[in-house]
């Protein structure tokens, strides 16, 4: 019962703030629904029993990705008000396509399974006392899915050498030190051998 | 008890919201980034939930996969905008069409 309450109220705050992350009119105020709804989705996991995954969550989006994003809207001077011009014409076209999932979605689960006999109302089994989450995933992760973690590091290190190479900026004018320019200079660049008629004396 | 059909209401709750946030805010960049980010934490969430229900961990290392495409794709996707903003002096989708695409 406590979980069940628990569940609905998590559930309510992060459906809220989902609303203000696309409704509200300071992309500020956004991302900062946007980091409730992230701790709303934590708490649903940990009463999951995903444990792990919940503390990433909370580590990685709200503590890493969020910070990121609000430091890009603040570093940003953006003219709100030009950007939500056409806010009321597309907001009828925006409800009626989100109601339309809403009916879809849900006619999907409320119907019997997916047609495979999987009983959709099914409650959740208690796992055991000692089961830990973290030893779980992590014997997955350094075993069967190596390969896959091994090419997920990859492609952080693609993402961050991509996102300094984007936002790197070169000032014109600045006096340092071209150690590739310094090292390329030929002969040629520098010394001209010119030849002419040495002069007499009289 | 909470029951597998609650946690795919409510994914499915919030993947609408975040479809109707894309729809809305069609014209600012930052936040249809954040509109992915509600869609993939959607996704997430059935993917616990189905790992849960069916007693099989490899939904939660897929979670953790997503969460790793994902963080990298914001952190690229604002570079992108930093970069767009000091062209245009703007991050409206409408002003980008350098391409003619």
């Amino acid at each position: 019962m406590l979980v069940q309450i628990l569940f609905y109220a998590f559930a309510l705050v992060l459906l809220a703030a989902a609303i203000g992350v696309i409704g509200l009119r300071n992309p500020v105020h956004s991302a900062l629904c946007l980091v409730l709804t992230f701790f709303s989705a934590a708490a649903i996991w940990l009463l999951l029993e995903a444990e792990f995954l919940a503390i990433v969550l909370v580590l990685v989006y709200v503590g890493a990705v969020m910070v990121l994003f609000l430091f890009v809207v603040m570093m940003l001077d953006v003219n709100v008000e030009a950007l939500r011009s056409g806010f009321t014409r597309h907001f009828w076209l925006g409800i009626a396509t989100a109601l339309l999932v809403v009916a879809e979605i849900v006619g999907v689960i409320v119907a019997k399974g997916f047609g495979g006999g999987l009983d959709m109302g099914g409650t959740f089994e208690p796992t055991a006392v000692d089961a830990s989450n973290t030893t779980e995933l992590g014997t997955a992760l350094y075993t069967r899915y190596l390969y896959p973690f091994e090419l997920a590091a990859v492609l952080l290190l693609v993402a961050i050498i991509a996102a300094i190479v984007l936002t790197m900026r070169h000032r014109r004018g600045l006096k340092v030190q071209d150690i590739n320019a310094q090292v390329a200079v030929r002969r040629e660049d520098r010394v001209r051998v010119l030849k002419m008629p040495a002069e007499r004396g009289e | 008890m909470i029951t597998l059909q609650h946690l795919l209401v409510l994914s499915g709750l919030l993947f609408s919201i975040a479809v109707a946030g894309i729809f809305i805010n069609r014209k600012n960049l930052i936040l249809l980034l954040m509109c992915v980010e509600l869609l993939l934490l959607a996704a997430n969430i059935n993917f616990v939930a189905f790992s849960r229900y069916l007693g099989n961990i490899d939904g939660q290392v897929f979670v953790f996969f997503v969460l790793t495409v994902a963080a990298a794709e914001a952190a690229i996707g604002l570079a992108i905008l930093v970069v767009l903003f000091r062209q245009r002096q703007s991050i409206n989708v409408a002003d980008i069409g350098t391409l003619k695409g």
